[in-house]
């Protein structure tokens, strides 16, 4: 028990220690900050460059407290004391003013990035971006590769270095598609498509997850990301292929039935247009979400198609 | 649990296998309960204060009365979510690997539906309107509020509707959506049972009452002000409801449309929300935001008025910065209705839309900072008392800022799309509702408490509480915020990454802290009852107060103010208290209006619950016959001639009379003799 609890100690200080880590070894526990892709690098300065601007307010006002707490405890004679001192221009000035200037700050900083990050923006970039058509369903993601005509549940193998377009819908409740070493997350809705544009820089095995609670069997629901060199991608692509699972109709209906923590699974051949059939059950006519046309050139984050 | 077609014309849906008796915990907790229930009815029988709790307090439509029962039914209420609170802690730090912890993810999922409706809707909501029951009309001069019949009625519907999530632990099940309970989750599809019904009705009807309070408060505090007290003459905390009334009329009635669009997609089979068949699951989430957002403000505003009253009363300085407050305040409330987006940045809006809705966020951030360096500036060259109120508005000071800057955090959509759904978002928002919110009503109950009883509460047992509620805070919500940056989202009932478990182990061992500051609240106001005597306050002006409830004795007489007191300045009581002038002034006296008692508020709470609980099972009969019962409540009360009376002169001067002869005579300056106030 003493033993347990030196563990556990020695966890908490230095977590990265970790030991058996469920597809995620060899990483730094702080998954967040932890980048192995260029939007999840550029999340994490932002996150630290914002965290750094907001300390300008919140460590005076910290000290202020303390400072002012101690001075001005009813004990001590020798402070000055001025029970109607209620206004001071000078005071309203800064208070008003200091706030204000930081908040412009941060919104330049906002304005920009967010554009930048926003997750339906095609990374810039010399390769060929690969699309990946992620469904959640219950309890579990399926990955179709429409490219390349595979598929995969609950494990999503990507080359480095290639810009992946995931398109993104749900066969049932809202869901949060999330690779946090990666980036962004953006939820999963029926008879919608969300976008999302990632990129693995440093090949590993890293975890992905939904985060937006979805039922009994929310807390299974998530999957490895192996990002593998280009190579090793083509590998295992010809190895998939060469299996002897195909996702037709009927294996597909076995696997809307809502299962929970599902091992991975690979098909070698997936049946065409299954995604946009999944978008069709739930919006059965173009009518649905469209955007309107002047919405930029950029394809519709939020859209059915027919 | 609930998939069975069956449907009786007598009992709707409800069989006796609704009673989960398989599951022992919550039959542990349902006998619990009834054994307390039970204890305390008996106690009150064998005392004979039946007659008593109804002719004094059920049927009272006194607006102290009824702001004593809206706290206590705040404070069963917290029992109730903190001992949710303490089983998502216990479930989630074994629940790792092998480890399955001891719920089942049915009922963990209810339990944290449960946990966060409950402490919004049931706690901070009832526990703020409480206080601002009781302290609103002493604090303008008013003899009661606007509709003193309709606060009586708003009172029993939220009552009912905590009954209804209380019984939902007996009957049937709870919630297994979520608090905010998002389609197409809570659609029938994926959640058949009666447990989301539950959640709707006891919103719907706890929703209606809030929306009664918030028409009654707005009315009262523009209409029945004293003579001269002008809106800037008003005190902040007075100011700070009037705001948050607002609010509550502006939002509630979006809340009470959607819930309803949503129970005619369970009980009509509609599609407004669904997935398919035309329903748009993205309404439902923007419209319980634009309600949900300003929800937020409705009850931390008042918390930062309470906060205002406190800092300037035990700096015993005047408050810096009244305008700025004021105005900030409004601005808050203004802005609170541009940003709900912020909820989900993540569902696609693109970038416009996004970057908008994260900068009207962070605007936010400047009132609110500006309030936080008012306060400050009160405290500066003042004589600050560490009282227990004092050490609650310090604790949410510094601990308020830090939830402040995560929340600007989320507020950059980059960074939320890391950190959305995260334990970090848990912990952000638990850090502005327990330190920003809850230390709030904390100060206020024991600010106003010697006004509503005539004695102090003990200041030792009330250090702990704080001590041990602040270090738990720490200790259970900081290991959160790490815990978001490594990547766990909210809501598991299992997980498989051990580094995350000594986090939550932190976490638990913080919740415990706060069990026992809760224990320590309890010890609390069983001490002071005991040393009534000793902790006595016969001036009425205990904490040497500014504002004019504090002119009036402890407890105030039921009407009040014998004769309405007249108002110069800012701070009223204290420029009376300066300048000598009486404010307790003797005959004559002349004959004072007022509402009379009403046992109609009770029954039409009980008629509500009926009807909540009958709907909840399909038990159409007895909807039908509740709503009837209501419409005759409300057609005899319309025809009722005999709802006030006339309290003569001679008993208004019998009353002051035995007021003056239990305390010294009380005239200006008098607050010098309270040895609180000598320090």
């Amino acid at each position: 028990m003493k033993k347990l609890w030196l563990t556990l100690m020695l966890l908490f200080l230095f977590p990265g220690l970790g030991f058996a880590c469920e597809g995620d070894c060899g990483n730094s526990p702080w998954a967040v900050l932890d980048p192995k892709g260029p939007i999840a690098m550029d999340t994490k300065h932002l996150i630290l460059t914002a965290f750094g601007l907001m300390l300008i307010v919140v460590i005076p006002v910290i000290i202020m407290t303390f400072a002012f707490a101690w001075k001005y405890r009813a004990s001590n004679n020798k402070a000055i004391y001025t029970p109607k001192w209620d206004y001071s221009h000078k005071v309203e000035l800064v208070i008003w003013t200091v706030p204000a200037i930081i908040v412009v700050i941060l919104s330049v900083l906002v304005w920009n990035s967010t554009h930048e990050l926003t997750p339906e923006k095609p990374l810039a970039s010399a390769v060929k971006p690969m699309v990946v058509e992620v469904v959640a369903m219950d309890w579990k993601w399926l990955f179709i590769y429409p490219e390349q005509g595979v598929a995969t549940v609950n494990r999503l193998v990507i080359p480095t270095g290639t810009p992946i377009t995931f398109h993104i819908t749900s066969d049932s409740v809202m869901n949060s598609f999330f690779i946090p070493r990666l980036g962004s997350q953006i939820y999963a809705m029926a008879g919608m498509q969300t976008r999302l544009n990632l990129l693995a820089s440093t090949a590993g095995t890293y975890r992905g997850l939904s985060t937006q609670f979805s039922g009994a069997g929310f807390s299974g629901m998530h999957f490895e990301v192996e990002a593998a060199t280009p190579q090793k991608f083509q590998d295992w692509l010809k190895d998939t292929k060469n299996g002897n699972l195909a996702l037709d109709n009927a294996r597909f209906k076995d696997l809307e039935a809502p299962s929970e923590a599902e091992k991975p699974l690979y098909f070698s051949s997936v049946q065409p247009e299954l995604f946009q059939s999944i978008l069709k059950k739930y919006a059965p006519d173009d009518r649905q979400h469209q955007m309107p046309a002047s919405h930029k050139s950029r394809p519709p984050p939020v859209q059915a198609q027919k | 649990m609930f998939q069975s077609e069956y449907h009786s014309d007598l009992f709707g849906r409800l069989t006796l296998s609704a009673i989960p008796y398989s599951n022992p915990i919550i039959m542990g907790a349902v006998g619990f309960s009834a054994f307390l229930g039970i204890l305390i009815l008996g106690w009150i029988t064998q005392q004979g204060k039946w007659g008593y709790l109804w002719k004094e307090w059920f049927t009272s439509v006194d607006h102290k009365r009824i702001g004593v029962m809206y706290i206590v039914l705040a404070v069963i209420m917290m029992l109730r979510g903190f001992s949710d609170a303490i089983m998502m802690r216990l479930q989630q730090a074994y629940a790792e690997g092998a480890g399955q912890g001891f719920l089942p993810p049915e009922h963990y999922n209810q339990i944290f539906s449960a946990h966060g409706t409950i402490m919004i809707i049931f706690v901070a909501m009832p526990f703020f309107i409480g206080l601002m029951n009781f302290a609103v009309p002493l604090q303008i001069g008013a003899r009661d509020v606007a509709f003193p019949f309709l606060n009586s009625v708003s009172f029993w519907l939220t009552a009912a509707s905590a009954m209804l999530v209380m019984i939902s632990l007996a009957v049937g099940d709870f919630s297994q959506a979520g608090w905010t309970g998002y389609p197409p989750l809570s659609e029938n599809q994926f959640s058949p049972g009666p447990g989301v019904d539950y959640w709707i009705w006891s919103l719907q009807l706890g929703g209606i009452g809030t929306l009664l309070t918030g028409i009654n408060f707005f009315v009262t505090i523009l209409k029945m002000r004293a003579p001269g007290m002008s809106l800037m003459k008003m005190p902040v905390f007075t100011w700070t409801i009037l705001v948050t009334t607002v609010l509550i009329m502006l939002s509630f009635p979006v809340l009470t449309a959607t819930l309803f669009l949503l129970t005619l997609d369970r009980y009509l089979d509609m599609h407004f929300f669904t997935a398919g068949m035309g329903g748009n699951q993205m309404l439902f989430t923007n419209l319980f935001w634009i309600w949900g957002h300003p929800e937020v403000y409705i009850v931390i505003l008042p918390a930062f008025g309470i906060y205002s009253e406190v800092v300037s009363t035990f700096s015993h300085k005047r408050l810096f910065g009244y305008t700025s407050m004021v105005y900030a305040t409004i601005a808050i409330a203004v802005l609170s209705f541009v940003v709900w987006l912020h909820h989900f940045f993540t569902m696609g809006a693109g970038a416009d839309v996004n970057a908008f809705f994260g900068i009207a966020t962070m605007i936010i951030a400047v009132p609110t900072g500006v309030k936080i360096f008012n306060w400050l500036f009160t405290m500066y060259r003042g004589r600050i008392e560490f009282t227990t109120p004092m050490l609650w508005t310090l604790g949410f000071i510094v601990t308020f800022t830090l939830g402040g800057m995560t929340g600007v955090l989320l507020a950059v959509p980059g960074a939320d799309y890391m950190l959305h759904n995260s334990e970090f978002l848990v912990a952000h928002f638990h850090n502005m509702l327990i330190p920003g919110a809850l230390f709030g009503y904390f100060a206020g109950y024991s600010y106003w408490f010697p006004k509503m009883f005539g004695f102090r509460l003990d200041e030792k047992w009330g250090r702990r509480a704080f001590w041990s509620w602040l270090v738990g805070f720490y200790l259970a919500f900081m290991p959160l915020y790490a815990l978001g940056f490594m990547g766990m989202p909210r809501r598991l009932f299992h997980y498989d990454n051990p580094i995350w478990q000594p986090y939550l182990l932190v976490a638990l061992a913080g919740t415990s802290l706060i069990a026992f500051g809760i224990f320590c609240q309890g010890a609390q106001l069983v001490a002071s009852i005991r040393n009534r005597a000793s902790l006595r306050d016969t001036t009425g002006d205990v904490w040497d107060g500014h504002s004019l409830e504090w002119s009036t004795a402890s407890p105030p007489p039921f009407y009040n103010f014998a004769k309405t007191p007249r108002v110069d300045t800012l701070d009223a009581f204290a420029h009376m208290k300066e300048h000598g002038i009486p404010y307790r002034s003797g005959a004559p006296f002349s004959a004072i209006h007022m509402p009379r008692n009403s046992w109609i508020g009770v029954a039409m709470g009980a008629f509500t619950f009926t009807f909540g609980f009958a709907m909840v099972w399909h038990i159409w009969w007895m909807a039908v016959t509740s709503i009837l019962a209501m419409l005759v409540l409300i057609v005899m009360r319309a025809n009722d001639k005999n709802v006030d009376y006339m309290l003569s002169a001679e008993e208004v001067a019998r009353v002051e009379n035995d007021i003056v002869c239990a305390t010294p005579p009380a005239t200006g300056g008098l607050a010098n003799l309270d040895p609180i106030t000598q320090g």
